[in-house]
């Protein structure tokens, strides 16, 4: 385990045709960390984590300057592109189910990377679902369509897909969005478990998430970084900018 | 944004007229309701009309005692005009339509499939719009001049280069139904794969999938009620063409034993020989019949996809 940076954005630039998203942003994330990113909506914090795993392609009229390098290497240059996003695991605020069987979905992705032994597989999915405290819920019906959880279930669900591949950096976009209080705080158990073997990067609207997790905590308004500390710091009474504090202890609006 | 705020009296019209519908309203409400409840009944009403019309004309000759169903449905001898021995057995029509139908999906399916992923998921911007315009402008093409087409260029070149004896057989009229299908077949399958939500092909992606694996691991599940569909009216199509059939098959009554073999299909029958059989005689009851039994084989058809479907859906 070495301490350097497993991220490292410099002067990262995003606009969606004329409008900007992010203006301009550099920030290094830590190997096994908990980087936790929190800022009010339109701020950038998603648009930032597709561009971790380029999955911002897929806006055509999304132009992208700057650099991310993900263990030294540029992902916007990166050869191999399905090997970057393997590296990363992502879940969207918003769950989507394949229209696949719950099994299949875990094993989706495991599947894609050349896993075919059903033994190794069936082993992956029931440790990712356990890990996504869904295993319980859905052990005796692996076979049905994932579609077909509830909403909060398929979060999980997404949860497991995205631990499926063995990533190196976990993103959650808002993940607890869908869930009951009683269930985020499991999964918040484990992402303090899993932040042994992979870093993690936490995008969340509820800021009390972020002081319980992070270890350090990026504050994005606007597209700009307003703050990042350590996120005892951040919550402190005295973090380094006024809008800091105004927005982690609610007076900001 | 910028409209002026709204006066008074125009806000407390508004909720008046919120609280208390007027029956107008209510009633073209209802006026509607049951317009749509006909036209939505209309289509189960048109297709027993038409199955009581076709099976009016063709019932007397089931009561008929020249006539026997097993010979109908079971031999291959169709003499209809003949003075001493009318036989009238429609089998193999049966193998033709079957033979070229069966053909042409074994050279449409796959075409038609490819095409459609192809052009859904693998070409971007301009070449898209051209395939789109090209395939759409294929399926505008007449019948007719298909048949024409298999009657003159492909049987040419089916007797250059296979030798066969005669241009006009399965090969070539399952190569024309095929041509006439993929059309269909593309642009229906397309149609299904467009109806995937963009975000399982981001969530696809975002795990490290390739557009290859997506496509078959994510798009085809999520797609395959739609694709099948499109398959099925392709097949639709291959069963209940007529006259592109009638000029490059060959139009012998023949039980075919290769693909360059002559056949008749059961269209291409009714379509050639109504016109000469005098009204209400027994030929023209038994090309009505033929009609029937293309109705009920292409009901056939579309049920056992139905189930199919409904047991893909169930799993």
């Amino acid at each position: 385990m070495t301490c350097t940076p497993t991220i490292a954005v410099r002067d990262l630039r995003l606009a969606y045709g004329q409008k900007e998203a992010i203006r301009g942003i550099s920030f290094e994330i830590l190997r096994n960390e908990i980087f936790g990113i929190i800022g009010p909506a339109q701020s950038g914090k998603t648009s930032l984590l597709h561009c971790l795993n380029r999955t911002i392609d897929f806006t055509p009229e999304a132009r992208v300057s700057g650099s991310i390098r993900v263990d030294g290497e540029d992902v916007r240059q990166t050869r191999n592109i399905f090997a970057l996003r393997r590296k990363i695991g992502m879940v969207a605020p918003l769950p989507v189910g394949l229209p696949l069987s719950i099994y299949d979905n875990v094993a989706f992705a495991p599947r894609c990377a050349g896993m075919r032994r059903r033994s190794e597989l069936e082993a992956i999915v029931e440790q990712c679902l356990r890990q996504a405290a869904l295993w319980d819920e859905v052990k005796d019906r692996l076979d049905s369509l994932g579609t077909k959880l509830s909403g909060g279930q398929q979060q999980r669900l997404t949860i497991a897909r995205a631990l499926s591949h063995q990533p190196e950096i976990l993103c959650l976009d808002e993940f607890s969005i869908a869930i009951d209080p009683v269930t985020t705080m499991r999964i918040e158990d484990v992402l303090k478990e899993l932040r042994r073997s992979m870093t993690i990067i936490l995008v969340t609207n509820l800021t009390q998430q972020a002081r319980r997790l992070a270890d350090r905590t990026l504050f994005l308004w606007k597209g700009r970084i307003v703050e990042l500390d350590h996120t005892d710091i951040i919550f402190s009474g005295k973090p380094a900018n006024r809008q800091t504090y105004e927005y982690v202890n609610g007076i900001f609006g | 944004m910028n409209t002026p705020p709204t006066s008074r009296p125009a806000e407390e019209s508004f909720a008046v007229r919120k609280a208390t519908r007027p029956a107008w309203d209510v009633l073209s409400e209802r006026a509607l309701e049951i317009l749509i409840y006909l036209c939505g009944i209309s289509a189960i009403v048109f297709v027993l009309g038409i199955f009581f019309f076709v099976f009016k004309e063709a019932l007397p000759i089931l009561g008929n005692s020249h006539f026997s169903l097993t010979q109908f449905l079971f031999s291959d001898q169709w003499y209809p005009t003949s003075e001493l021995n009318k036989r009238y057995g429609v089998f193999a029509m049966i193998a033709g339509t079957f033979s070229v139908t069966a053909l042409a999906m074994l050279i449409a399916v796959p075409f038609g499939l490819g095409a459609a992923i192809y052009i859904s998921e693998f070409c971007g911007g301009r070449t898209k719009e051209t395939l789109k315009v090209v395939i759409e402008l294929l399926a505008a093409i007449p019948s007719v001049v298909w048949g024409f087409i298999g009657l003159t260029v492909m049987s040419r070149l089916i007797v250059n280069y296979t030798g066969a004896p005669v241009g006009v057989n399965i090969l070539n009229g399952g190569i024309i139904l095929a041509l006439m299908s993929v059309p269909i077949i593309v642009s229906i399958g397309e149609d299904a794969l467009k109806a995937v939500p963009d975000s399982y092909r981001e969530a696809g992606l975002a795990l490290g999938a390739t557009r290859w694996q997506l496509v078959r691991r994510v798009l085809l599940p999520a797609a395959k009620t739609g694709l099948l569909a499109a398959v099925l009216l392709g097949v639709g199509r291959g069963v209940g063409e007529t006259m592109a059939v009638l000029m490059a098959t060959g139009h012998a009554v023949h039980i075919p034993h290769g693909i360059f073999d002559s056949v008749r299909t059961l269209t291409a029958n009714i379509a050639a020989e109504l016109g000469e059989a005098p009204a209400n005689s027994d030929h023209y009851r038994v090309l009505f019949l033929t009609g029937v039994l293309l109705f009920a084989l292409t009901f056939i058809v579309n049920l056992a996809a139905d189930l199919v479907v409904r047991g893909i859906r169930r799993r």
